[in-house]
């Protein structure tokens, strides 16, 4: 007989239709539908959802912080993505 | 070959350098209050205490579900019933968040339950406590609930992200604990004679078990320094224990209730209450396992992991079953 | 008894079914094989809870005595009882529950279908609400019958056996007597026989998917609607009434 744990899920709640969903937490389950269950049990006791997702943790895939310097750094010079980066000249609206 | 050792001490002091940037690093961090996230560089000593202090954390949720889990059958009207059982789930769910914010750092839920009912992991003393009247179930929200939600509310500050996002969720859904306990104590000391000598005589045994919940003297507690300098804890026990003893001395003159200690004073110059000292030994009694319900707790624990053994194993063999079918 | 004298009745069986079941359920609070099925449970149990309050409350507006739902729950003897003997019989491990919980909420699932189309607009708005909550139920002890009939061999003989032992409890659900009869031709109440054959239909299907036997129809107890209850019951009521029983009058 098996003595391992349920496998752990990632639970993710839509709030209001409108609003992407959002990670809740975690559940452990032996299944997909269980699991599903679970996190309607366990995260939507005060209505906080209208829409579940879970998917099995060891299936995300993640970046690492040692690479976040790589990963995330370089955006942060590309200053002319954003709106701010332009002076508008005065007299000029709608822009 | 000669060299061997010396080349050794060179990487020893090399490591040992690189060791300190990086602790300096991670503290300067914390200090810049940065939330440090699961897969973040950690200290082992901060990844141990935070493991430490979640699961007992959890541990005590799970266990505390006992002793007011005792009157849900004999709750006295079925909206008391609802709201007691609803606290009690809350309870479930709580030691849920909390394990599974544990379990971010790579421990796993099953060997914390197995180091709870081994007795190896600790939980808070004051579960072991029986509850022996329905008052109980008004002083455990009003007092133990209270004393717990000033230990968390700075919790949700912590410096661990999912410690401090499990503490969020749990503080917002406890909201309401404490004041379900008032208000039974209050409906009791609104009623009969009988009622209120009920509720007096649960004040008189929760009373000094719930300051103990905020744990040693600051001068007697080993972890309390570090835990601050890694933002884990935010206040001491002392400062905590005072705030508690503070506020709920009016509430118990409201309630029309007396606090069993004869040494508890107002003190003019400091604005706060002076109180008596606390039955320390009591406390490490009870922490030793040698508390009223110390081994029933746990072994009505142990009984209901043991008798879902079969449940669990059949689910996860069906689910095996049914990826094979998949496949197939 | 005249139809409304019935519609009464009917009323408090529904609450008694309801509280009883969740004062069974209620036991089972920290003795959950798992943390997330005790998140189950519990919310399991609150809406029973919420269903007996909603179905005494009404029960009390339509005697109009004054009398409360607490009243209902903790001031009456055995015998005024009308819960089915199934679920008050004891928890016993996870799969004797489970089957206790499934047998009934397929029943309850369509007793509460049929009330949506019934003459009598409280209990069809009560009916209404209820039957999202049990939808819920059904779904996850069938899933739980399945899993353990077809889970380990352990597990299979295990809940066999559960549902064996329980299966003489179902009978109970579907001979209608007097209230029964009189609710139906009265206000367009359940129709007994033809939940019976949804039940079986849905039980059937259930079982048939986790592996397991349909036990035979042999020798069915009865009582449990007219106030004859097994002897469990009576301690059951014991506990939950003590508080109320020892302080008359007393507000909590």
């Amino acid at each position: 007989m098996s003595k391992q744990e349920w496998p752990l899920y990632e639970v993710f709640i839509r709030s209001k239709a409108g609003l992407s969903h959002r990670h809740a937490g975690s559940v452990h389950a032996a299944d997909d539908q269980m699991a599903l269950d679970n996190a309607r049990d366990t995260y939507t006791r005060r209505s906080e959802g209208v829409s579940l997702w879970v998917v099995r943790s060891d299936r995300i895939v993640a970046s690492d912080p040692a690479e976040s310097a790589a990963f995330f750094e370089p955006a942060e010079d590309k200053i002319y993505r954003h709106p701010t980066f332009y002076d508008i000249p005065d007299g000029v609206e709608n822009l | 070959m000669y060299t061997q050792g010396l080349d050794q001490a060179g990487k020893d002091k090399q490591l040992a350098s690189e060791a300190e940037d990086r602790l300096s690093a991670f503290q300067a961090r914390v200090d810049a209050e940065e939330k440090i996230e699961a897969k973040d560089w950690m200290p082992e000593a901060y990844r141990r205490t935070l493991v430490r202090q979640i699961s007992q954390h959890a541990h005590s949720e799970i266990i505390g579900m006992q002793p007011e889990g005792n009157w849900l059958t004999r709750a006295p009207s079925l909206k008391r019933k609802a709201i007691l059982l609803a606290k009690v789930q809350d309870e479930a769910g709580h030691g849920l968040y909390l394990y599974s914010a544990a379990e971010t750092l790579g421990v796993s839920r099953d060997q914390m339950v197995a180091d709870l009912l081994s007795g190896k992991a600790k939980y808070s003393s004051i579960f072991n406590y029986p509850t022996l009247s329905w008052a109980d179930i008004g002083a455990i929200g009003w007092l133990v609930d209270g004393a717990a939600i000033m230990n968390q509310i700075p919790l949700c500050r912590c410096s661990y992200g999912p410690y401090a996002r499990a503490m969020v969720r749990v503080c917002k859904e406890e909201s309401f604990h404490q004041r379900q306990g008032f208000d039974i104590m209050h409906a009791l000391c609104s009623g009969s004679d009988k009622q209120k000598a009920m509720a007096q005589d649960a004040l008189d045994r929760w009373w000094w078990p719930s300051l103990m919940m905020f744990g040693p003297n600051d001068s007697e507690s080993k972890h309390s320094a570090q835990s601050m300098a890694w933002k884990i804890k935010r206040f001491s026990n002392d400062e905590l224990r005072q705030k508690f003893v503070d506020v709920t001395v009016q509430q118990a003159d409201f309630l029309g209730l007396s606090i069993p200690d004869d040494d508890l004073q107002f003190d003019d110059t400091t604005g706060h209450y002076t109180f008596g000292e606390i039955d320390w030994q009591e406390f490490l009694d009870v922490i030793a396992g040698n508390g009223p319900c110390n081994r029933q707790r746990l072994e009505k624990r142990k009984q209901a992991h043991d008798d879902g053994a079969w449940v669990r194993e059949a689910a996860q063999e069906y689910a095996l079953k049914q990826a094979a079918r998949t496949a197939a | 008894m005249n139809s409304e004298q019935a519609l009464n009745r009917y009323t408090l069986r529904l609450a008694d079914n309801a509280l009883i079941l969740a004062q069974r359920m209620l036991e089972l609070v920290a003795a959950g094989p798992e943390l997330e099925e005790e998140l189950a449970n519990a919310n399991f149990a609150l809406d029973y809870i919420g269903q007996a309050r909603m179905f005494y409350s009404y029960a009390a507006e339509r005697e109009g005595q004054g009398r409360t739902e607490d009243d209902f729950a903790f001031m009456r003897d055995e015998h005024e009882f009308g819960n089915l003997l199934l679920l008050e019989q004891p928890n016993g491990h996870f799969g004797d529950a489970l089957v206790r919980q499934f047998l009934f909420e397929i029943f309850y699932r369509h007793l509460l279908d049929a009330l949506t189309q019934c003459a009598d607009q409280r209990l069809r708005e009560i009916a209404a609400r209820a039957i999202k909550e049990v939808d819920y139920h059904c779904r996850h002890s069938s899933q739980w019958m399945i899993r353990l009939g077809d889970g380990t061999g352990f597990s299979h003989a295990r809940v066999q056996a559960s549902l064996d032992d329980a299966w003489r409890f179902t009978g109970e659900m579907f001979v209608a007597d007097d209230v029964d009869k009189l609710m139906q031709d009265g206000f367009d109440g359940p129709d007994l026989a033809a939940i019976h054959a949804l039940w079986r239909r849905d039980v059937g299907k259930v079982v048939a998917e986790a592996t397991l036997d349909l036990p035979a129809d042999e020798w069915m107890a009865d009582g449990g609607k007219q106030g004859r209850h097994s002897e469990h019951f009576g301690f059951l009521l014991a506990e939950m009434q003590y508080l109320q029983r020892s302080f008359p009058g007393a507000t909590w």
